[in-house]
């Protein structure tokens, strides 16, 4: 009879990781209030009938800043999903660049307007461009944290995708590889209570995502989404993990999708008011905010200096799009194949 | 390089509209800003401003035509420049089928665009040019002499049709029109909650013509009435009057409610002493509110109240369904000089008397004004026409579609009455509804009616 | 020049790429320590160890998006699917992922991504080891389809495509891996992706294939070669993009093309090739554009009568030129 093999331990080890300074933390604050602000302008656009679609981080913001917080911004690489539009403000992504996104204009940034919103890329800042179809990008992660395993660099490779995307078999595919490679690669599954309308019992019949990771022989953590310094406790300990070459870990980030699916959805036919009002209690924006004056680190004239400096980025940013010329129609049948000359 | 004059989105329920009047002609200088043409979309008109100074080029879409939004008008650009004319299409008749007049839920009917079969003949050649095998094997059936037919294709190149236009007479097919149903969104208006707890239409990825509005130039839906030939009308003494503009919309929209739904209709008579006393003792503090308390106000909270107890009549026949309509949108008849328009009052049940006497005040007031935004014609889910303001005692009004019912109101008139097996005199007044009986019966209708006979009679 | 059979010509160069180039790398099911199924890669695992010559799991969806995501970061992957008839997992990466990367990052993100696979029947192989697939990805644009007909386009191919910036799929027709046998010339050199090659010059008709069937072509333009007929042989070798101006030079010398695939007739790769003859060739046809391909049914049977039935040999082809020819 074979002997069973020890799963591993689904928690990580308690390490002592250092405190964030108080200009992170405001920094932090900074970075989830502007992507809040930028994010209900758009909702706002596509009401007013000006923006074709929107698909949101409302609610989210916690789980993505206290990630890229966690990374070494510009170094590490980035395959994002849909809804990260907070994670991708940290990292250097602009509201004008999004902006010009919303409206398909000239320069916008990540295909030059051949694509929809939210279909994140950022080449400068190592964020490889998005598709639509979901979970594809973790076998990307797997593909280009195995290539930085190849190289000896000191990069990680970090990977975000909904709960529902986790029930796509490519998803297990590509931690398998992880883990039988032990590569810098890091899952982040922003739980958010929905798959459009679908809610987590659809997608799984465990509790939590993270208990799948002893199925791959990885460690798996989950954290309260919605506090931002406990995502990056969590986060900074896998980042490092994976840089010191110990291997991959599946974050677990539970939050709450306070917004329908996208800019046409109607979430009144599978969800009640009163789940998405307590959830709203939770936001995580506000959370940070009060404890951050409980600390008497954020004054009432900073906060409204922070929000009124919010609200003029995003003012320029819709002014600059909308004033921005669309692509010249003719770049649409280029940039097809890349030249010889061309070097990945 | 010239610029386009668009025809606006005027409402966000609205896809199209009618040039009904060029206010400026072809050569004229405008100034931007400058109204330079009238524009009708559900009997609301609307000026549309200049995009642009310089000199009105070219007209594109003559009066009377109906077209989406986006759809280039004109051109404007600098005096003795060439128009840019990109893909103008000639206008295409449309068949006289359903009519034009887009109901608050419905779709309207439009006829699409064909463009007209160009025809260039070439002069004949001795040099035959390449005989493509469908010709040869043509000419050989047909036994043909080639160069006998004039060829039409590249380089006067003998083509398969040229072939059988000469064999037999030329029937060159006509270009069919078919409906087109342009999709109507509908957005809820609430205020106090963020965009994204307003739900949008649940509907992925619109067409986006929808979005932003953006046709073709020239692409028209309907139309110009045809000015009869002179060779068709025969000659006459009599005086004739053009049908078009509010007139033309009137009278497509009634013939079609007339053959779409059963009419039938059932005569109350309400007595409004209450709502008299109501109104007495009431004037002088609404009128410090800003609004001046008509009967037209009583009307339209007895028929919410009534539609709130027979919810069937607040609906909309759909063939396989009867929807029920969750709002009370109250359309209130206006009539004006030309013909009546009928403005809606949303969401009705929400609204105190005050509410509604002061709406109304404002609706009829931009009525006569021809002030009224397309938006505010649209989504009624019943209608009210208040013809006792010209004196008729009861009517038997036509059903506006594609509502279920419509309310008649007669001239209030003091009339000897029993009570109590005695002879009173009351202000009493007749009122009708006429009702689709495909959706309900009499019995129902009576029990509506009913209810608002109590509500009139026991205002308090 | 040195003979050697397709199979050695595709590991040599794969072996030359790995020495040239430290990015490159291949992955798949038992490319390592078993030399891949048809020992495409033998040796290579001692020569180059376990980094340069990964084992993969048996996953193709994520042997290409690994491979997608290791050619995002840099390197140069040659991704083995080990039959063309398991590459349908991974259509999603290959065509929503791989083709379309540059496109859509405006040409900020690139993948040069080398797939091969092994397809093709007549090796009793059933429906599931001997399909054609080229038709579905030659219509990806963003894509490149390579299949090589001779060791010496074999090698010089491949090597193109692991230098290309592109994603390629490098299909080899595994029937003749060891059949077909050819020189290839010493020393390092490439064969440019794109144009195609006149095989054998002729001018009475002109035959388009590619793979297997190019070979049975030049087999069959042998026999009517004695018969008096004068075939024009083209090696199509790059399927997408297609070389639109070899083709229509060949058809325009001869008038008469028959194009030959051994994939199912309706809706394959040889019909858009008639296509483009028929639309940009109409004057010079002196005849109607024949196909000749596999008939309409779900596979290769395996009973070797009935894969015989369906698969393509020099004979049926010699027909197919013959009737053309007397048309």
């Amino acid at each position: 009879m074979a002997t069973p093999v020890a799963p591993p331990k689904t928690r990580m080890p308690e390490t002592p990781t250092p405190d964030l300074s108080p200009e992170t933390q405001l920094e932090l604050y900074w970075q989830m209030l502007r992507s809040r602000r930028l994010d209900e302008r758009a909702w706002t656009l596509h009401r007013q009938g000006k923006i074709a679609f929107h698909i949101s981080a409302l609610g989210q913001e916690a789980t993505q800043a206290g990630a890229a917080f966690a990374l070494r911004r510009g170094h590490d690489y980035v395959l994002p999903y849909y809804r990260d539009l907070t994670l991708m403000l940290c990292l250097g992504f602009s509201a004008r660049e999004f902006c010009l996104s919303l409206f398909g204009k000239q320069g916008e940034v990540t295909s030059g307007g051949r694509q929809m919103p939210a279909h994140f890329g950022l080449r400068r800042a190592n964020v490889v461009g998005t598709s639509a179809p979901v979970a594809t990008q973790v076998s990307h992660a797997a593909g280009v944290a195995l290539a930085i395993k190849l190289r000896g660099d000191d990069r990680v490779a970090l990977t975000c995708l909904g709960e529902g995307a986790t029930s796509q078999g490519e998803w297990y595919e590509a931690l398998n590889w992880a883990a039988i490679h032990r590569l810098p690669f890091i899952c982040l599954v922003q739980n958010n209570a929905y798959a459009i309308s679908e809610p987590v019992e659809r997608e799984m019949a465990v509790p939590n995502v993270a208990d799948r990771a002893a199925a791959f022989g990885m460690p798996g953590v989950m954290m309260d989404g919605n506090d931002v310094l406990a995502v990056y406790r969590v986060m900074k300990e896998a980042v490092d993990r994976a840089r010191a070459g110990h291997g991959p870990t599946l974050v677990e980030a539970k939050t709450y999708r306070l917004t329908p699916h996208s800019s046409d959805d109607d979430d009144r036919s599978y969800r009640s008011r009163e789940e998405v009002e307590l959830w709203k209690k939770r936001d995580p924006i506000l959370r940070l905010r009060q404890s951050l004056e409980a600390a008497g680190l954020l004054s009432r004239s900073r906060q409204d200096e922070l929000e009124a400096r919010a609200i003029a980025e995003v003012e320029d940013a819709v002014k600059f799009a909308q004033e921005a010329p669309y692509p010249d129609v003719a770049s649409a049948a280029t940039g097809v194949y890349a030249p010889a000359e061309q070097e990945g | 390089m010239s610029t386009n004059v668009i025809m606006p989105q005027l409402g966000e329920s609205v896809v199209e509209g009618t040039v009904s009047k060029w206010l400026k002609r072809e050569g004229d200088p405008v100034k931007e800003f400058d109204p330079i043409l009238e524009v009708n979309t559900d009997k609301v008109d609307t000026e549309i401003p200049s995009p642009a100074a310089g000199v009105l080029l070219k007209v594109l879409v003559p009066e009377g035509t109906t077209v989406k939004a986006g759809t280039v008008l004109a051109l404007i650009g600098q005096a003795g420049e060439a128009p840019d004319e990109n893909g103008h299409q000639e206008p295409v008749r449309q068949s006289i089928g359903e009519p034009a007049l887009a109901g608050p839920n419905g779709q309207p009917q439009r006829a699409a665009p064909t463009p007209a079969l160009a025809r260039a003949a070439s002069p004949p050649r001795r040099d035959l040019g390449f005989i493509s095998p469908v010709v040869a094997k043509l000419a050989e059936e047909h036994h043909l002499d080639l160069q006998l037919v004039t060829g039409s294709g590249q380089g006067g190149r003998i083509t398969k049709k040229d072939v059988l236009a000469f064999v037999e007479a030329q029937s060159v097919p006509a270009g069919q029109a078919h409906p087109a149903q342009a999709e109507v969104p509908q957005h809820e208006t609430q205020s106090e909650l963020p965009p994204w707890e307003k739900p949008g239409e649940g509907d992925l990825f619109r067409p986006t013509e929808l979005q932003f509005g953006v046709g073709q130039p020239g692409q028209i839906l309907g139309a110009a009435r045809e000015t009869p030939r002179a060779s068709e009308q025969p000659a006459s003494t009599d005086d004739s009057i053009p049908v078009e503009g509010m007139r033309k919309l009137i009278a497509e929209h009634m013939v079609h409610s007339e053959r779409t739904a059963p009419h039938v209709t059932t005569v109350f008579e309400a007595d409004l002493s209450a709502v008299l006393a109501h109104q007495a003792g009431h004037a002088a503090e609404f009128a410090r509110d800003g609004a001046t308390l008509t009967l037209t106000a009583y009307f339209v909270a007895a028929a919410v109240a009534a539609l709130k107890a027979v919810p069937i009549i607040n609906s909309q026949w759909a063939e396989d369904r009867i929807l029920l309509k969750r709002e009370i949108n109250i359309g209130l008849a206006v009539a004006l000089e030309e013909g009546l328009i009928v403005p809606v009052i949303q969401r009705a049940d929400e609204k105190s008397l005050l509410g509604l006497a002061r709406e109304i005040n404002d609706l009829a007031r931009r009525s006569r004004a021809r002030a009224l935004k397309p938006d505010e014609v649209q989504g009624g889910t019943f209608t009210l026409t208040n013809h006792g303001v010209s004196g008729s005692l009861f009517a038997t009004p036509i059903i506006n579609q594609p509502q279920t019912a419509i309310l008649g109101a007669g001239v209030m008139q003091k009339r000897v009455v029993v009570i109590n097996d005695a002879i009173a005199i009351r202000p009493m007044i007749y009122l009708t509804l006429t009702f689709d009986h495909r959706v309900l019966d009499g019995a129902v209708a009576d029990r509506f009616m009913g209810k608002l006979k109590e509500a009139l009679e026991g205002w308090r | 020049m040195a003979e050697m059979t397709l199979i050695d010509a595709i590991r040599q160069g794969l072996d030359e790429e790995l020495a040239r180039d430290d990015r490159v790398f291949i992955t798949g099911e038992d490319v390592g320590k078993r030399g891949g199924v048809f020992r495409a890669t033998q040796g290579l695992f001692d020569k180059y160890g376990p980094e340069r010559v990964i084992d993969s799991p048996l996953a193709e969806m994520s042997i290409v998006g690994v491979g997608i995501g290791a050619a995002l970061y840099g390197l140069r992957p040659v991704c083995e699917i080990q039959f063309a008839d398991f590459i349908h997992p991974a259509f999603n990466q290959i065509v929503n992922e791989a083709a379309k990367m540059y496109y859509r990052t405006n040409g900020e993100w690139t993948v040069p991504l080398v797939i091969r696979a092994p397809y093709g029947g007549g090796i009793s192989g059933g429906l599931y080891h001997s399909q054609s697939v080229e038709a579905f990805f030659a219509h990806v644009p963003g894509l490149k389809v390579v299949i090589p007909s001779s060791p010496a386009d074999a090698k010089g191919l491949l090597k193109s495509a692991v230098r290309d910036p592109n994603p390629v799929l490098f299909f080899e027709p595994k029937k003749g891996y060891r059949l077909i046998k050819g020189q290839v010339p010493e020393g390092e050199y490439t064969v440019p992706i794109g144009p195609a090659q006149v095989t054998r010059a002729g001018a009475d008709l002109s035959v388009f294939a590619y793979g297997m069937m190019h070979y049975y072509c030049l087999q069959a333009a042998e026999k009517l070669a004695a018969e008096g007929v004068d075939v024009e042989v083209v090696d199509l070798r790059t399927l997408y993009p297609v070389d639109k101006p070899a083709i229509l030079a060949s058809v325009r010398k001869t008038g008469k093309a028959l194009v030959v695939y051994e994939d199912n007739l309706t809706m394959g790769y040889g019909a858009e090739v008639a296509a483009i003859i028929a639309d940009e060739a109409f004057t010079s046809l002196d005849a109607p554009v024949k196909r000749l391909a596999a008939p309409d049914v779900p596979g290769v049977p395996f009973s070797h009568p009935m894969q015989d039935w369906y698969m393509l040999n020099p004979e049926k082809i010699a027909g197919a030129m013959r009737e053309l020819a007397a048309y």
